[in-house]
């Protein structure tokens, strides 16, 4: 928009000078400040955002990484862990949790006693409380696997219930400690010199990665095991399933197919299959999947199959985008000294691509990795105890995924979970960020530019 | 194109495994009974020989539903529910071949009203809620849209405060106690309900008069669970929210828990019926799955023993008011009992 007068007669124009700013100009002027300055809000809007939700969730889940255990030694009595002295492993089978409750509360109580740590107003059962209930059922399960360990003493270190926890975390405190049921201020006043004698101590909380989800009672005990494996499952599921089917479609799409209005049709309905909100493609799953073939619900096998479809649509679109990016010349050049069309595109483009496409399929991933409501109708939104087994069986066996987790969790009623939702979405966010980095850094490294 | 062939390897083997043996329960159904069911498994799969059962939520009617879709392994084994099973739900599951079902009444759960613990006290009666949520009250010997601004205005002794109620949405199971136990017991209480019949109303239109609540941000429903309901509390001070008895006592150090017709609700009281909200807490599972699928008798048996929803077992402890005729209902696991016709 330059201002160059053509030849011709001279026409009569107010004088302008670049020097001295006119009334439009001032105009002009202001409107661009004012643009930069509504992006500037914007910008920061969005970041002021981002911040405070990552400070709550930081704030509030952190204290999940760490963990209050207790550590004492343990007498495994004979008498009360094998009545028949025979140490059958049928008959160690018959005393359950609730026996090995008992030893470890006695064998506590005996320890502080021992100890010399006593508080007014606790009584031995209060006591046992502070122990977590998932310990008696870890007990039960290191005896049975081994039962040579009866009639020892073993130095056991075992979960601390979840409000010991929340003490030490700061979460809870005398004065909530007055008005809740389940933990009372003299028995903070134990966990206190508990603390001191380094009875109680606060480590870092690998049962978080490892343990499986557990019930409402035992928020100690709640760990993304199950989660993470089924995640993890899943994601390789779809990978294999969504690369080769994702890539050959985009091959044929953007390389052999005629231009016709049926690959019209394809395209657009492509692009509408990645608009479908994923709750849908959770119906679909359910109704073919599950109802019609008869696979088995809550398995990874149908959570991944269901993800592959949401996933198919984006991973075809980046893919045909990056085969579209290498120029004609490379394809004109390749058949030009005679290789077939099948040679130009396995020899010469799809490697061009292969950045761009595995940037989008890295991105499809990280997209699918956060998906639950599809999941929710096919029941993996639920509480599974037990590790899926390794592939290709394990692929069957029930599972949860990761934002399934947060959302079990945020719902449940003891605060502890509101914790560890938190914290599950710190690992889940760490997981998302290593994708995207990931994503960019390979973009950085292999893409070229013409 | 390695992976490529694996894929198609993959689909074929999915498509080929449908009669896969599945060893673990599945449940499904209510959120309520959720955390119960929850509490057992864990259990269960710690002293049992078999799996962990499976539990999901979703609902008492959609988890009756999936009990009711047929008979076999890739159908759900049990299905919670804080509601009785209707009739319309039996005739589903008759239509899909889903003949016996075993119905487990194993407790009751008692509805509380709390506010934020900083608040006041409140001393509810069902006549004072239903006179500050209902569309229509009955102020003076007339019918009037509700007038009520302030909980005194309602009832001189309660706190001047603003009405704001959360209460349980239309999906939830604890909606139906509310309407009946509080809503239209209110009703009946301050002769709206008689008001309503004099002016010409059959029962039909009466009983749907008087759960007619207002519309105008004094009634909130909360369609999410009751972590949704202590976050709106949270944030709205002057809020009073429906609760489950046993949500409650997870939560004694946020919650002021109100009195109803004078009753504190606790697991005594409910148990004794003097706390007039309550309800009770079923499970139905399919008997023509017991003998296929491992462990789902023993695990019935697990769950109404006296071990697990005895009055000092861990559900008693988690809230749940035991069930006084439990006995009852072990012999009737222990023999298999189908339920008879719905009374």
């Amino acid at each position: 928009m330059t201002d160059i007068s053509a030849a011709g007669p001279a026409r009569h124009r107010p004088r302008q000078s670049i020097l001295t700013a006119s009334a439009n100009m001032k105009r002009r002027n202001a409107a661009e400040v004012r643009f930069k300055l509504y992006g500037l809000i914007a910008i920061s809007l969005s970041l002021a955002m981002l911040a405070t939700m990552l400070f709550t969730i930081f704030r509030d889940g952190v204290s999940s990484f760490r963990q209050a255990t207790l550590s004492f030694p343990v007498e495994l009595s004979a008498e009360t862990l094998d009545p028949t002295g025979n140490r059958n492993p049928e008959d160690l089978r018959k005393v359950t949790t609730v026996g090995y409750q008992k030893v470890l509360s006695q064998a506590f109580v005996a320890e502080l006693q021992a100890r010399g740590i006593t508080q007014d107003g606790v009584s031995d059962k209060q006591i046992g409380d502070l122990i977590s209930r998932d310990a008696a059922g870890t007990l039960r399960a290191q005896v049975l696997a081994n039962p040579d360990l009866i009639g020892t003493t073993i130095d056991a270190t075992i979960l601390a219930a979840g409000r010991v926890d929340g003490f030490l975390k700061g979460r809870v405190t005398f004065e909530t400690a007055v008005r809740d049921n389940q933990i009372n201020p003299d028995q903070l006043r134990l966990v206190e010199q508990l603390r001191d004698a380094g009875i109680v101590q606060s480590s870092f909380n690998w049962g978080f990665f490892t343990n499986p989800d557990a019930s409402d009672q035992r928020p100690e005990a709640a760990g993304l095991g199950v989660a993470l494996l089924g995640s993890a499952y899943m994601m390789l599921m779809v990978l294999v399933m969504c690369v080769p089917v994702g890539v050959a479609a985009s091959i044929y799409l953007e390389e052999f197919a005629p231009k016709n209005r049926w690959t019209d049709a394809i395209e657009v309905n492509i692009s509408n299959l990645a608009a479908v909100p994923s709750i849908v493609f959770g119906i679909l799953g359910l109704a073919i999947f599950i109802n019609f073939a008869g696979m088995p619900q809550s398995s990874t096998l149908v959570g991944a199959l269901v993800i592959s479809l949401m996933t198919l649509p984006t991973i075809i679109i980046a893919t045909r985008a990056s085969i579209r990016a290498v120029p004609p010349s490379i394809r004109d050049a390749a058949l030009g000294v005679g290789a077939s069309k099948m040679q130009t595109v396995f020899h010469h483009v799809l490697p061009l691509a292969m950045p761009g496409i595995l940037t989008g399929t890295i991105l499809g991933l990280a997209t699918a990795l956060g998906e639950t409501a599809p999941l929710l109708l096919i029941g993996m939104v639920a509480f599974v105890d037990n590790y899926p087994s390794a592939p290709p069986e394990g692929f069957l066996d029930p599972a949860t995924a990761l934002p399934v987790q947060v959302f079990s969790w945020a719902s449940r009623a003891d605060p502890a979970f509101i914790e560890r939702s938190n914290g599950a979405i710190i690992v889940l966010l760490v997981f998302l960020v290593i994708m995207n980095v990931a994503a960019i850094l390979l973009r950085r490294r292999f893409e070229r530019r013409w | 194109m390695k992976p490529f062939y694996l894929t198609v390897s993959v689909l074929a083997f999915a498509a080929a495994m449908p009669a896969a043996a599945r060893d673990q329960i599945q449940i499904t159904g209510s959120s309520t009974v959720l955390p119960y069911a929850t509490i057992v498994a864990e259990a269960f799969g710690e002293n049992f020989d078999f799996p962990t059962p499976v539990v999901e939520g979703g609902g008492s009617g959609a988890g009756r539903k999936k009990l009711c879709e047929g008979v076999g392994e890739n159908t759900v084994d049990i299905a919670n529910s804080s509601s009785r099973i209707s009739q319309s739900d039996i005739d589903l599951c008759k239509a899909n071949g889903v003949e016996e079902i075993m119905e487990v009444r194993f407790g009751y759960d008692g509805i509380v009203f709390a506010s934020a613990v900083d608040g006041p006290e409140f001393a509810l009666t069902p006549a004072d809620m239903y006179n500050a949520l209902a569309e229509t009250v009955l102020k003076d010997g007339a019918l009037v849209p509700n007038p009520h601004a302030n909980w005194s205005e309602v009832n001189a002794a309660l706190p001047d405060q603003e009405i704001l109620v959360l209460s349980p949405g239309t999906k939830h199971g604890t909606r139906e106690v509310y309407d009946t136990k509080v809503i239209i017991q209110g009703c009946e209480d301050t002769g709206a309900m008689a008001a309503f019949t004099a002016s010409g109303m059959d029962e039909d239109a009466t009983e749907a008069a008087c759960m007619e609540l207002r519309t105008d941000g004094r009634n909130i429903d909360i369609d999410g669970d009751y972590t949704e309901t202590l976050a709106r509390l949270d944030a709205d001070k002057n809020a009073i929210g429906v609760f489950g008895l046993s949500f409650y006592q997870n939560n004694t150090d946020k919650l002021r828990v109100a009195t109803m017709s004078g009753v504190a609700p606790s697991a005594e009281t409910v148990a004794s019926g003097e706390y007039p909200i309550s309800r009770p807490l079923f499970f139905y599972v399919k008997k023509a799955h017991i003998g296929v699928i491992p462990g789902l008798k023993e695990f019935v048996e697990f769950f109404v023993s006296d071990d697990m929803a005895g009055p000092n077992g861990p559900l008693a402890e988690y809230g749940l008011v035991s069930d006084p005729e439990l006995a009852a209902t072990q012999a009737m696991v222990a023999a298999e009992t189908p339920m008879g016709p719905l009374q």
